[in-house]
């Protein structure tokens, strides 16, 4: 299952099969040869391909086939030594520089640095010149040069396999050094073994063939390559033919090395590109027209569909509707796979290669209040919304941030860019926006760079960034995650306060049921792409009607102060299906206590928590629930009771 | 006042499993960095599980580190059942540690893809020498201990949930039949639903086993559920020590109570009634100045400092370490109203 990855590509096939060919045929060359190597054929010399000689025949008449045939493992055997002997010193010399750190590495490293210095060719001729012409002894002092590039390759790999965590869980159990380098480093280097030990290889064959040329090859009767090349070369002009032959093999035995490389490490980076590129979204849906009652809302989304991979391929998100009045914050919260992430980004046109909206609408009442349909709109389109009315922040605020690059700079760019200001008024508003999310010294804050700070200073900063264009509409993913708790707390309060004095529209991604209690107005619970509940925070979370809600929220260890720990918290068995296997019916049946055979049909969303209709209303009351037997008082829940104030015993 | 009392916690039910004293642990050299951990000890005994609280940068995970031996530590002594570990090398602990293991926090690195569950459950049965017809009866058994079924060792983990990894590494664990888990943030990267799984899987094991659990996390909630004793660091330095339902509830600490505050609850009138709490309370934001060396390292964020805190450090006296121990109490949040 692993390994034929590389013969996957009709290259791959080709490559591995030339080679193999060549070692065989080297192997039982005496058993089919149609000529001994040295028989020489008086009457036909310099002959050109007849049926006798099918290559011909050399100066002195003997066979080129033969001779070629015989001498493939004179000329491939030392170059396979050479590799063999560069991964026998620089790989174990990697793995121990990565497992004792730095002393060592310094060492090897300035080490391999000294051979890398060396002049190759001059070594290897001083080397003939010393001991004589050995060609596997002179291609095994290559393989000892060509070791210091194979241990600067591998000692960043060995030393990033070494970080993960199986390595350390290893060597706490006690396993023994050379046990967690054989078992748990060294495989994961294979890929890169094999690439690189396909090129050096060809380097190797190409290097032998070019010393055996110049004379420092086996020995004149033996029949390496570079020796044939060599004679041949004496006869260019009466008989030019005697060239090609071994030429065409040499070269082929080279292409087939890089390409059995190129197979083996191409395999896995063509795995990982989605076939599908792409459409343009018009394609898949037409826009929609001009008249829409958004009812004053500022997003009014309906039906979306996410799909990857096209039309044939599977849905991620499926019909999602919500809507959000100006100035009010949404949560999307959810279990990871539930589809949330996708949905917010959806939105501004932001879905990754290979996934696209399949379907649905997004109104948008953008800064033309007119409004339109983002779902229909081209990407260039998207392209002038995204910043300038809609902004996203994400989970890690130092990628966001570009290194090379001071806040500063990275500030008043877009400042410039969106507003249309001059430099030092850019500056101006880049100071007073730093200062919209709470940070003091703005001065230093523009001349520092994203290195010198803390993640939550940075996300403070990625929010100063998405403020620049003054959006209507900030999309929110998981913005707090990756902060500690206390940072989170200020940035949430951050958000809050931006939403109250700017008028800011946000919706918020988030797995933390109290962080959507502490930040949002409304919530929609989203469940295996869908959304399974949505209301008011103190609706949905005071009052949940689905089942999910309520077992997510008693899964949840947080209680406030005054309330007892449960002594087992009520989890919900099993996982979140993946795309492939959502049910036609309820996607939550196959893990929910109350689920009967009527679940098995598909669960529309029907009006909750007290809405009148289910969408579009003109005062917003909507709230609603996909479930067939939503639950109606909190004495359905799950959830422990409150008790009475104070620390029970 | 608060600080005048002995420090309530659980009686210790026998000798320390794990014993940590004055353990300090420095990146880099003397003086050029403040140590990551500073002078840290506790103990932790049989059936107990202490949690280790603190933000990034607290040092938690290195004293997890330093008690498995993957970092060296410069001063201070760690003992397991007694026996001194503390510069004991991992070839050593083959020996001296074999009841020591642990659980890491990332589920998705810490199962070697190439390998098969089984695989990765028997190769600490190799290293102790487990006859191998007894290994594969051994692995099916803690497999079923975790609640997996006993197919899923001739399985890769690229088949499993990030929660079903989680219990394989906990199974990992449990293969040796261990006394001592350093648990390293194991939930923290769990949705909530299978987090709640593991959580209750690991209480089980706890009171079904008798293991002593040293239970490193960020979030209080979670240390509230699983501890009996809580340790909470900041910046390598015990704040407060003292029993999970005391630290929680009625911290003695300003760092304790803006940790207790700062986490959000679900329900949106109480988060909303905490959140005025929180932001009345008056902690400074975090990374905004370095604290000096010689203080105490959370007085640049205290809303109690007084100039005291930057001159000497507070010793740990009954569980706090704070100059101003006496004034906490009117900090702390209001509790829930009637």
């Amino acid at each position: 299952m692993r390994v034929p990855r590389a013969l996957r590509t009709v290259g791959g096939v080709l490559s591995a099969a030339w080679l193999v060919f060549l070692l065989l045929a080297s192997v039982t060359a005496s058993w089919w040869l149609p000529y001994q190597v040295d028989a020489q054929d008086p009457a036909h010399t310099l002959a050109g391909p007849s049926a006798s000689h099918w290559l011909g025949t050399d100066d002195l008449g003997r066979d080129v086939l033969s001779r070629i045939a015989a001498g493939s493992w004179i000329s491939v055997g030392p170059a396979l030594l050479a590799v063999v002997v560069a991964f026998g010193i620089g790989i174990p010399l990697a793995l121990l520089a990565a497992e004792h750190g730095r002393w060592v590495e310094h060492g090897f490293s300035r080490f391999a640095e000294l051979l890398l210095a060396l002049p190759s060719i001059v070594i290897l001729l001083a080397f003939v010149g010393a001991v004589g012409v050995h060609p596997w002894a002179i291609m095994t002092v290559l393989g000892v040069l060509l070791s210091a590039p194979v241990y600067r390759i591998f000692l960043g790999q060995a030393q990033s396999l070494r970080t993960r965590l199986y390595v350390d869980a290893a060597r706490v159990n006690g396993v023994s050094s050379l046990r967690v380098n054989l078992r748990h480093v060294l495989p994961a280097m294979a890929t890169t073994i094999a690439v690189q030990a396909a090129q050096l290889f060809a380097i190797s064959v190409l290097i032998e063939a070019g010393l055996a040329f110049m004379g420092f090859g086996p020995s004149v009767p033996s029949p390496s390559w570079g020796g044939l090349i060599a004679a041949a070369s004496q006869h260019v002009y009466d008989d030019p033919w005697l060239m090609v032959p071994t030429g065409v093999v040499l070269a082929l035995t080279v292409i087939a090395a890089n390409g059995l490389a190129d197979a083996v490490g191409g395999g896995r980076e063509r795995e990982a590109v989605p076939a599908r590129h792409r459409k343009p979204r018009t394609t898949v849906r037409a826009a929609a027209g001009g008249t829409h009652d958004a009812g004053g809302m500022l997003l009014d989304v309906r039906d979306l569909t996410v799909a990857v991979g096209g039309p044939d391929g599977h849905a991620l998100v499926t019909g999602v509707s919500f809507a959000l009045p100006p100035g009010t914050v949404l949560g999307l919260v959810g279990e990871s796979g539930c589809g949330k992430t996708m949905t917010a980004r959806a939105l501004p046109g932001l879905l990754p290669a290979g996934v696209e909206v399949t379907g649905g609408s997004v109104w948008f009442a953008g800064r033309d209040s007119a409004g339109r349909d983002l779902a229909g709109l081209p990407d260039k389109e998207l392209r002038a919304i995204r910043g300038r009315e809609i902004a996203v922040i994400s989970q890690e605020p130092m990628v966001a941030l570009d290194p090379m690059f001071s806040v500063g700079y990275q500030l008043t760019q877009p400042i410039r860019r969106f507003r249309g200001v001059g430099r030092a008024e850019a500056r101006r508003i880049a100071t007073e926006l730093l200062g919209q999310v709470g940070i003091v010294d703005a001065g230093r804050m523009l001349r520092s760079y994203p290195h010198q700070l803390s993640g939550g200073m940075a996300q403070r900063v990625c929010i100063a960034l998405a403020l620049t264009g003054s959006p209507k509409l900030l999309i929110a993913d998981e913005p707090t995650t990756a902060l500690d708790v206390t940072v989170q707390a200020e940035i949430l309060s951050l958000l809050r306060a931006l939403v109250r004095t700017t008028g800011l529209s946000v919706i918020i991604v988030s797995h933390d049921p109290g962080v959507v209690a502490d930040l949002c107005d409304e919530v929609a619970v989203m469940y295996a792409g869908q959304v399974v509940e949505s209301g008011t925070v103190a609706e949905v979370l005071g009052q949940p009607a689905h089942p999910y809600t309520a077992a997510l929220l008693a899964a949840n260890p947080h209680v406030a102060e005054g309330l007892p720990v449960p002594e087992r918290l009520p989890s919900i068995p099993g996982t979140v299906p993946a795309p492939p296997d959502w049910p036609t019916g309820c996607r939550f049946a196959s893990r929910c206590s109350l689920a009967t055979a009527e679940c098995a049909a598909p669960v529309p969303a029907t009006p909750a928590h007290g809405a009148a209709k289910v969408h579009g209303a003109a005062n917003h009351a909507t709230g609603t629930v996909r479930c067939v037997h939503p639950l109606s008082s909190p004495a359905e829940l799950p959830v422990p009771h409150p008790v009475e104030r104070g620390v029970p015993s | 006042m608060n600080a005048l009392v002995p420090a309530p916690s659980v009686p210790v039910l026998s000798a320390p499993a794990l014993s940590v004293r004055d353990l300090t642990v420095r990146y880099g050299r003397a003086g050029k960095t403040l140590p990551a951990v500073d002078g840290v000890s506790f103990d932790v005994a049989p059936g107990e599980t202490l949690g280790l609280v603190g933000e990034s940068g607290s040092g938690k995970s290195t004293i997890g580190k330093a008690i498995l031996g993957l970092q060296p530590p410069n001063t201070g002594r760690i003992l397991l059942h007694g026996t001194d570990i503390t510069r004991a090398s991992l070839r050593q602990r083959r020996v001296t540690a074999i009841d020591l293991r642990v659980v890491f926090q990332d589920p998705y690195s810490s199962l070697n893809p190439a390998q098969t569950i089984g695989q990765t459950l028997t190769e600490p049965l190799q290293v102790l020498r487990v006859p191998k017809d007894q290994r594969r009866p051994r692995i099916l058994e803690s497999l079923a201990a975790v609640g997996l079924p006993a197919d899923a060792a001739d399985r890769y983990p690229a088949r499993f949930s990030g929660g079903q990894r989680q219990r394989i590494a906990i199974a990992r664990a449990l293969v040796c039949d261990p006394q001592v888990i350093v648990l390293d943030e194991p939930v923290s990267a769990l949705d909530l639903s299978t987090q709640a799984q593991v959580l209750n899987l690991l209480a089980d094991l706890r009171d079904s086993r008798q293991l002593a659990l040293l239970f490193i996390a960020h979030d209080l909630g979670v240390v509230r559920f699983l501890a009996q004793r809580v340790v909470v660091l900041y910046r390598g330095q015990v704040m407060e020590a003292g029993g999970a339902e005391e630290v929680t509830q009625r911290p003695r600490h300003p760092y304790s109570i803006a940790l207790t505050a700062a986490a959000p609850v679900p329900q949106p009138a109480e988060q909303a009634r905490r959140r005025a709490a929180r932001e009345a309370l008056g902690v400074g934001a975090a990374g905004a100045t370095p604290p000096a060396a010689a203080g105490c390292p959370f007085a640049t964020r205290c809303p109690l400092t007084t100039d005291v805190c930057h001159r000497e450090r507070p010793p740990l006296v009954s569980g706090v370490a704070c100059h101003h121990a006496d004034q906490v109490a009117g900090l702390r949040l209001p509790t829930r109203a009637a």
